[in-house]
């Protein structure tokens, strides 16, 4: 176990010990328990980066867990984990922080939950990020899916709460389940759940059956966790949570496990043609779908809700794109579709930094007003000068505004785009020119929606009667964690090839593993200028419509589009959902009637149609006399007096009749026995039949008065088929079942009972020698089978129920 | 010359539990069903001494005296439970 095994895991084992820190110490916020972890880890951590210019080694630990099925918890951490670690301890650290002065109420809030939950979601998420097998993989994957479910619940007594808690949960999981069973094509296909393993048998796999399912399966979990579409309704609708979840989860960490496992895949996927068109497409459905939304939404978390759905769109169409690295050669470590890979991978590192800062902000809103509502928000420039600093911050580097780091991915992102369309494998030609325009489009939203949160929170006229506290700055405490993310915007806006040969670059290398010669590394080179090329013109056209489309946003807010608040895509969540109880209700009715009648009906039909079908299906129709006993004629009478009786059974309108019917069946049948040389079963029989008859008129004396003598079995067409249909099933399959014995004749194990029933038990009566000695054991358990009846009818003839008691 | 009168008698006796079968099926009143059962009985004990003879064998003798017992116990709970809708009465209390 080594050093590494540890940073998933301490996460868990600092949780086991927060409850017991929460009750001893009622004074201390228990955040401050929490906070030194993350920054641990996070230290730890970035020792691992490559300062000094040469390639991060990637490093892998094993220890077994199930050997025997090739299970193992094995950490890898090369470069792409690493970028993902280092945001989770890094952006961890800072919400434990600001968590600490958001949620400041210590008497009132149970911190224990809460920091137990955002533990046990820090520990899965590392775990996903650092887990080599794939089991382990998506263990950590549903853990990540549990945490976040209960955090979104964090406030379990509102409803709203409930409803986002349970929605994501339910897309995540059936997203992490149609995941799993992708794993399990890929462990069909390559016999290893090592992804280094699986990688290094590509070749062999791609032509199989099951690669496709497989790759589409892997890419339902994917896209359900990352909020793609049609699967990001969940995201909005998580905006219950508190905000530092929000910031922590739903913005820089979770939401990002998809485009992680993408990411890891593409060295499997990458360079086959559904792969770059299914991420491609469904990226770009979503980065335009979440811009136009996000521009609809009112409540502040909603536009960064689809805002992070939008930008997680591009980051997902960027590696779609990038995956086609593997159709061309890289030269001077670069090729046409590598700079999309490059693209990603930085700006998921700065969404990361401004979306966090901006959830910050929002709290920070929230907190110090009441309301997230832009629509009652205003002029709180002069109010809050250091949270509109920060927003301006955050805000300009989502639009793509430079020297801020949003412009830098968001110039790569054109070129990425632009470069797709470029690309001539995959048939891009035909539909490539689209790419450019789709992200242009979407990116005129961005601005739109950037600047209608940031003017309709800090400019305009202060409306303090709609607020529900009088407006002020925040604490102090609660801006140190929003501060840290903006300086990072900034920093890496202004130095931003701080981040390329540490962070970029390996996680290229790992993305595109075997496309380098030994010892090369991937060209990045990030700057502000391009000269005046097209991504540029690209830019300023965005700034250009979106200020334009901001001007006239009056005439926007009319129309109905802007009104409706909610994506239209939930009707069909929510009616789905409606329609599951409601269908499984209906089919529930159908079959549970609460009538023995009925569910006798089902048992027999079954019984019918499955019988009958082996009986088809194998031929097994057969008719043979050879063998069959002489009949002597007063056995046809005998035969044809049980055959009346029966079939007269149902007809009598009289219960003694029908008893009496019974009775004569009975006897006749010992009658059979007799004639069939049995002796002690006719003794038996003729006991049993008297006892019954006497025991039913006991019973019918207590049936009630009126329906005493009135008795009329009701004909039903589908009973009676249903009953004939049983009687020729059985009757069938006895015949086959003789002549299946007559053409593979067999020992009878009867000959040696017979044999040796004197023998070695000493008695002539091989019927009761069989009872008692050669099978004494069944003879045992039904003696037990009457014990248990006779106290039955005795507890249940002297037991009488209390009022209100139940068997 | 044996054989033939076992299977004619055999023949007769089946073919008065047919007739005894369609009294208990016809009626019209209780007893009549009640007594057409006890008549089957009686006719299962000389029907099965006949068929002892048939199978040369002693092993029905138990079975002959319990279907005599068994005739005449049913035959009085039936009877009884007409007479007074009770087949057990209940102790003196």
């Amino acid at each position: 176990m080594s050093m590494l095994h540890f940073i998933p895991l301490a996460p868990f084992i600092v949780a086991i010990f927060i409850p017991i820190l929460y009750k001893a110490f009622r004074h201390i916020h228990t955040g401050w328990f929490v906070l030194p972890l993350p920054i641990l880890l996070f230290i730890y951590l970035i020792q691992y980066l490559p300062f000094g210019g040469e390639p991060l080694t990637p490093i892998m630990e094993t220890i077994a867990w199930v050997p025997s099925l090739g299970i193992n918890f094995t950490v890898y951490l090369d470069g792409l984990s690493l970028l993902f670690a280092l945001l989770i301890t890094g952006i961890g650290a800072l919400v434990v922080l600001y968590s600490i002065y958001y949620i400041a109420n210590k008497r009132e809030e149970p911190l224990n939950n809460f920091y137990v939950y955002l533990l046990m979601f820090m520990g899965a998420m590392l775990g996903v990020v650092l887990s080599d097998n794939l089991i382990v993989l998506y263990v950590f994957w549903e853990l990540t899916s549990l945490a976040s479910a209960l955090l979104i619940a964090y406030w379990f007594h509102k409803e709203k709460s409930r409803y986002g808690a349970q929605k994501s949960m339910l897309i995540t999981v059936s997203g992490g389940f149609a995941m799993l069973a992708g794993f399990t094509l890929l462990y069909n296909m390559t016999g290893t759940f090592s992804v280094r393993e699986i990688i290094a048998s590509v070749s062999e796999i791609s032509t199989d059956m099951l690669f496709i399912p497989a790759m589409i399966l892997i890419l339902l979990g994917a896209f359900t966790k990352s909020a793609q579409f049609p699967f990001h309704i969940w995201l909005p609708d998580a905006m219950e949570a508190p905000t530092p979840v929000s910031a922590y989860l739903h913005s820089a960490t979770m939401v990002k496990a998809g485009i992680y496992l993408v990411a890891r895949f593409t060295p499997v996927f990458g360079g086959q043609a559904e792969w770059f068109w299914i991420v491609t497409s469904f990226g770009l459905l979503t980065l335009l779908w979440g811009s136009v939304s996000a521009v609809r939404q009112k409540d502040l978390k909603g536009i960064l809700a689809f805002s992070t759905v939008s930008q997680l769109g591009l980051i997902m169409s960027l590696l779609g794109i990038g995956s086609a690295a593997y159709q061309y050669e890289v030269i001077g470590g670069e090729s046409i579709a590598t700079v999309a890979i490059l693209a990603a991978m930085l700006h998921l590192f700065n969404h990361a930094t401004f979306k966090g800062s901006l959830f910050m902000v929002v709290g920070i809103i929230d907190h110090e007003t009441g309301t997230r509502d832009i629509r009652k928000l205003g002029g709180l420039m002069t109010i809050m000068p250091i949270t509109f600093t920060i927003s301006l911050i955050g805000v300009a580097s989502m639009a793509g505004l430079p020297p801020f780091n949003g412009f830098l991915s968001k110039e790569m992102f054109f070129t990425g785009m632009l470069s797709g369309a470029s690309l001539d494998v995959f048939n891009v030609q035909t539909l490539g020119f689209i790419f450019p325009i789709v992200a242009w489009v979407a990116s005129v939203f961005t601005f739109l929606y950037c600047m209608i949160m940031l003017f309709k929170t800090f400019t305009g006229k202060h409306q303090p009667e709609k607020l529900e506290k009088e407006a002020h700055e925040a604490p102090f405490g609660l801006l140190i964690s929003p501060i840290i993310l903006a300086s990072l915007v900034v920093l890496f806006g202004l130095f931003p090839n701080l981040l390329a040969y540490t962070i970029v670059d390996p996680a290229m290398q790992a993305i595109l593993p075997g496309l380098l010669q030994e010892g090369e590394q991937f060209y990045v080179n990030i700057y502000h200028w391009h000269g005046f090329n097209a991504e540029l013109f690209m830019t300023m056209g965005v700034v250009f419509f979106g200020a334009f489309l901001y001007v006239n946003l009056k005439k926007v807010q009319e129309t109905a589009f802007y009104l409706g608040e909610r994506d239209p895509l939930n009707w069909f969540y929510d009616n789905g959902l409606d329609g599951l109880i409601t269908g499984s209700t209906a089919v529930n009715n159908v079959q549970m009637t609460g009538k023995l009648r009925d569910y006798f009906t089902f048992m027999f039909a079954f019984l019918i149609l499955s019988v009958g079908y082996m009986l088809i299906r194998t031929g097994s129709f057969a008719f043979d006399i050879q063998n069959a006993a002489m009949i002597s004629p007063y056995i046809y009478l005998v035969v044809a007096a049980i055959i009346i009786s029966t079939i007269a059974l149902p007809f009598m309108n009289n219960r003694i009749t029908a008893i009496v019917l019974v009775g004569v069946v009975g006897f006749l049948i010992a009658l059979l026995f007799v004639i069939l040389r049995a002796p002690d079963l006719a003794l038996t029989q003729l006991l049993v039949e008297t006892v019954m008859v006497v025991l039913l008129l006991l019973v019918f004396y207590h049936l009630p008065e009126l329906k005493k003598e009135k008795f009329t079995p009701a004909f039903n067409v589908s009973n009676a088929v249903i009953s004939i249909g049983v009687g020729l099933v059985v009757t069938i399959t006895g015949l086959a079942v003789h002549a299946f014995s007559n053409e593979n004749p067999m020992s009878r194990i009867s000959d040696y009972f017979v044999e040796n029933a004197y023998a070695l038990a000493g008695g002539n009566n091989i019927v009761n020698v069989i009872l008692v000695d050669f099978r004494g054991l069944d003879t045992l358990l039904e003696v037990v089978v009457l014990g248990i009846v006779a106290l039955a009818v005795v507890v249940l003839i002297k037991y009488k129920a209390k009022e209100g008691e139940d068997v | 010359m044996l054989d033939i009168v076992i299977a004619i008698v055999l023949g007769l006796l089946s073919l008065s539990i047919l007739i005894c079968t369609g009294r208990a099926l016809i009626g019209p009143t209780m007893s009549d069903r009640i007594v057409a059962l006890d008549t089957i009985g009686i006719n299962l004990i000389g029907f099965i001494a006949i068929l002892m003879i048939v199978q040369e064998t002693a092993a029905y003798s138990d079975v002959v005296l319990l279907i005599a017992i068994l005739a005449f116990i049913g035959s009085v709970a039936i009877a009884k439970f007409l007479e007074g809708g009770v087949v057990l009465d209940r102790g003196d209390s």
